[in-house]
């Protein structure tokens, strides 16, 4: 990993363990998370529907891909199987509201913990294998998950999919996009915040020690199938959020929504947006989601001159995902927030910068 | 009745487990000799039997001759691969080499669905393939039997070029250990590009076999997928354990379609039955049959 020199302010001197581990680094990064955190809230009433509904569905798949983080970037595993998570979120948040009247808001992290019980014992392989075997495993869990949920009629409604109406307290219905986006908004916040908490603490530490060197790690009294396994259950609790709120926003569960290619996007947004930062999961998240509809207008415009690209709408948004994993892979391995940082360095450091 | 079809399904398995044999072999082939896990060996494929039919049906060559054009392209492709995309990443964590694949994977499917479409089609009949021969009772398609051959064929020469060429020599010191090949004056490179020439022209021609006894059509990159059951089954470095967990897959995969369609009624069985095999492979005997075991030394 090249050196990154992330400067603190003159007067920083940060004397005792706990000012090391803050949250925020600076009174600069928490006024400016605060401001931007504001600035969303107060603008999302007049940015319109569009970027409205853009603006949840990034929050919804941020959540997931900070959740695939915990697992892929700071634990090390690698995990093919991820929107299978997340759509076992959004039906088993379904059938607990549909079969047994749980409110929609109880039911969402209801389904969460149920994902987690899902993800731990598909995590169990884990315990033994890793690197590419572990991808292998988890790939065989996507196929088994997906034709699970086409098979269990009683819990998907099988072929035909569930139904999910739109959370409500206390006779406020969160009906229109808006209402969902506060409510989006409020978990991605309580996710960022979790995690990044998860982080900085012991148990966070120990993900970063198995991913680096687990025979160190073990030889420091890490417990590696302890950690492995408890990786991909914190990781299948936000997927398996992500997915709640997902299937309620849509208020149709589809089977055919969680394919391998989602497994795929997810990946690409925490590899577009760096491996193992909550911020570049959010950043990726938003790239990936962006990126084929800015494709696409832009095919869109070719096609005034080549009328040939008026038929490649629709493979020209797949093959930017492929081609941006690809580029991201080989020029620019870290990530945006990599990238991010560095701007922000050589701004700090201004005159000496260059 | 009912035997006649379990024996017919045997059969079947066996042929179609050769073919995943086939592929299985190219995959570990590139694992083996590049340490790179190739999730687009399954578009290796569908590229290969793509290229085949266009020639054949809209450059109207001769089968011989598209035939070995393709395999001529698929070389070059496969060099290409190695050197503008995984060249760059070697060095770089597996989870890097691992998603790069993923992505050349996504990327052609979606360029392969744009310029060849979505629709099946079929290969013109070249050798009378639809004809049906009877074997001791039991109906044989022409192409299945040509399928048959073939991988025998590709696996013999396989046998022949690792065990007697310099190239294959060459190519089995690389995988054993990079550094003592490099000071043999071994050019590592070389033999990177040839492992991806040889997996891209070798999952080409299974691509044409697969493509003439069903169809051409972009769903044929599953089988790229049924590979790691197979793989994992048979060992991920091992080239005899590729082949025999092609064979147990595709005799698998119809024996669960048989007790499916007899007694189980699930339907769809037999797609989903070689995952929970590799799930249950995984926990007990994750190396598989024939790997070689990492032993870790503090």
């Amino acid at each position: 990993m090249s050196y990154v020199p992330n400067p603190r302010p003159a007067g920083d001197f940060r004397t005792t363990y706990k000012d090391d581990n803050r949250l925020f680094k600076t009174h600069f990064e928490t006024r400016s998370a605060l401001v931007l955190l504001a600035v969303v809230i107060v603008a999302a009433p007049f940015i319109g529907n569009y970027w409205l509904t853009q603006l949840i569905l990034i929050g919804i798949y941020a959540i997931a891909a900070i959740g695939l983080n915990i697992l892929v970037g700071t634990t090390g595993q690698i995990s093919l199987g991820h929107a299978a998570f997340f759509g076992f979120g959004a039906f088993a948040s379904a059938w607990l509201a549909n079969s047994f009247g749980v409110p929609v808001l109880i039911a969402m992290p209801a389904a969460a913990v149920l994902t987690t019980a899902v993800g731990m014992i598909f995590g169990v392989p884990a315990a033994r294998i890793k690197g590419l075997y572990l991808a292998i495993a988890t790939l065989a869990s996507q196929f088994i998950l997906t034709d699970f949920f086409s098979r269990a009629d009683w819990f998907s409604g099988g072929v035909y999919g569930a139904l999910a109406e739109r959370p409500s307290i206390f006779g406020f219905a969160f009906d229109s996009d808006l209402r969902y986006f506060y409510l989006v908004m409020f978990w991605l916040v309580v996710t960022a915040v979790a995690v990044t908490n998860l982080l900085r603490s012991r148990d966070g530490r120990a993900f970063v020690a198995v991913r680096d060197h687990y025979l160190s790690a073990e030889v420091m009294g890490v417990n590696l199938t302890k950690y492995r396994i408890l990786s991909f259950g914190i990781s299948s609790f936000f997927a398996g959020l992500a997915g709640a709120l997902f299937g309620h926003y849509l208020e149709y569960v589809s089977v055919e929504g969680f394919t391998i290619l989602l497994s795929i996007q997810f990946l690409a947004m925490i590899i577009i947006g760096g491996l193992g930062s909550v911020y570049g999961a959010i950043l990726g998240a938003a790239f990936i989601l962006l990126l084929p509809q800015v494709m696409e207008s832009l095919t869109t415009m070719a096609a005034y001159v080549f009328p040939a690209m008026e038929s490649g709408k629709s493979y020209v948004k797949q093959m930017s995902i492929g081609a941006a994993i690809i580029l991201f892979l080989i020029f620019e391995p870290e990530g945006l927030i990599h990238r991010w940082q560095q701007i922000r360095a050589s701004w700090k450091l201004f005159p000496f910068s260059r | 009745m009912k035997w006649e079809l379990f024996f017919q399904l045997l059969i079947n398995g066996l042929i179609v487990g050769m073919l995943y044999g086939v592929v299985a072999m190219c995959f570990v082939l590139i694992y083996k000799s590049t340490q790179v896990v190739n999730f687009a060996q399954g578009e290796f494929l569908v590229l290969g039997a793509w290229v085949c039919l266009a020639l054949v049906t809209n450059m109207q060559l001769p089968f011989f001759l598209a035939f070995i054009f393709t395999l001529i392209f698929m070389v070059a492709f496969g060099i290409i691969v190695q050197t503008v995309i995984l060249r760059p990443l070697i060095g770089e964590p597996i989870i890097s080499v691992i998603m790069v694949t993923i992505g050349l994977s996504i990327f052609m499917q979606a360029l392969m669905n744009w310029i060849f479409g979505n629709d099946a089609k079929r290969f013109p009949d070249v050798f009378g393939t639809t004809d049906v021969i009877n074997i001791a009772g039991l109906n044989v398609e022409v192409a299945y039997l040509l399928s048959l051959v073939l991988s025998v064929v590709i696996m013999a020469v396989f046998f022949w070029f690792f065990r007697f060429t310099r190239h294959g020599l060459a190519m089995r010191a690389t995988a054993f250990d990079q550094q003592i090949a490099q000071s043999l004056g071994i050019s590592v490179k070389q033999t990177f590009a040839m492992a991806w020439a040889i997996s891209a022209m070798v999952s080409g021609v299974a691509g044409i076999v697969i493509g003439i006894v069903n169809s051409v059509s972009n769903s044929l990159a599953f089988v790229g997928i049924k590979v790691f059951p197979a793989v994992i089954l048979g060992g991920l470095d091992s080239i005899v354990g590729a082949v025999v967990g092609g064979i147990i897959v595709g005799v698998l995969e119809n024996l669960a379609e048989f007790a499916d369609g007899q007694y189980l009624h699930l339907g769809n069985l037999y797609t989903i039955a070689p995952f929970y095999v590799l799930i249950i492979i995984l926990m007990i005997k994750p190396y598989g049959l024939f790997g070689t075991k990492d032993i870790e030394r503090i």
